[in-house]
């Protein structure tokens, strides 16, 4: 497996970097074909994606549907901005916390066939502060996480 | 304030952070934790309270001294979510890989 690296550059952000041996044509087309979407953004295992639309188009919605064994989770969105097979713009909002919207990017690069996705998530703090407990997507947390990542690689 | 918000509110001291990064390594007295910083020893002993209080460290008593020490089951909770999300986009994208492949076979590079 490739691997994927994953940063908090600042206290709101987390960004997740991964390349790919195929062109970036293919890897955006994976990104935005409902029929691809479906098939590897599934999430943890036994997990299933029933429902996948997107409407790609600036002001477009779309909508991920996740089931397993015992639940169900959607989450849903519109695109701010769309550069065809270069970047993507959109909003994330997940049913389970309905106050917390993301903004998501993802920026399509690619050199000497290999391409890279790199995924910016920028949380909204003043909406997040209050949810701690309810959703970890806090900026107290990235911070801690932060300082953990450089405490935890100390330990052996 | 709830637990969390303890851990939260105690890591977000850069001097809090750096005296864990040193009890990361072993326990130490506050004499030997007072080293490196130029603080004062009640500054330090009120940033180890806010640490004990947030359950990351723990103090030991032997004889007169009173090392500190870390307290790792404190930073699983919060570490978890972190890492279960590096987790599922890996799980992700290497079925992503996969899914390009089949694209790649089904469609030769023009």
């Amino acid at each position: 497996m490739r691997p994927l690296a994953m940063t908090t550059p600042t206290e709101t952000t987390i960004v997740i970097t991964r390349s790919f041996d195929a062109p970036k044509s293919l890897v955006w087309r994976a990104h935005t074909d409902p029929e691809l979407v479906k098939r590897w953004l599934t999430g943890p295992s036994g997990h299933t994606m029933p429902e996948c639309e997107i409407d790609l188009r600036v002001g477009g919605a779309y909508r991920y549907v996740w089931e397993w064994a015992d639940g169900r989770m959607v989450a849903t969105g519109t695109f701010r901005e769309i550069e065809s097979e270069e970047r993507l713009l959109l909003t994330e909002v997940f049913d389970i916390f309905p106050d917390n919207e993301t903004l998501v990017e993802q920026v399509f690069s690619e050199q000497d066939g290999q391409s890279t996705v790199v995924m910016s998530l920028h949380y909204d703090s003043k909406e997040t502060r209050d949810g701690v407990l309810q959703s970890p997507m806090d900026e107290g947390l990235e911070a801690s996480y932060r300082s953990l990542d450089a405490l935890v690689a100390k330990v052996p | 304030m709830s637990s969390l918000d303890h851990v939260f509110h105690a890591l977000s001291d850069p001097t809090r952070r750096a005296l864990l990064a040193r009890l990361v390594e072993g326990e130490a007295t506050v004499a030997e934790l007072l080293q490196p910083f130029e603080i004062s020893q009640p500054s330090i002993s009120r940033h180890l309270k806010v640490l004990e209080d947030a359950g990351l460290i723990s103090t030991r008593i032997s004889g007169n001294a009173r090392p500190r020490r870390i307290e790792p089951a404190a930073f699983e909770a919060i570490s978890d979510w972190l890492e279960q999300y590096r987790m599922i986009w890996s799980e992700n994208y290497a079925r992503l890989d996969d899914v390009l492949e089949t694209m790649k076979t089904k469609e030769p590079k023009t």
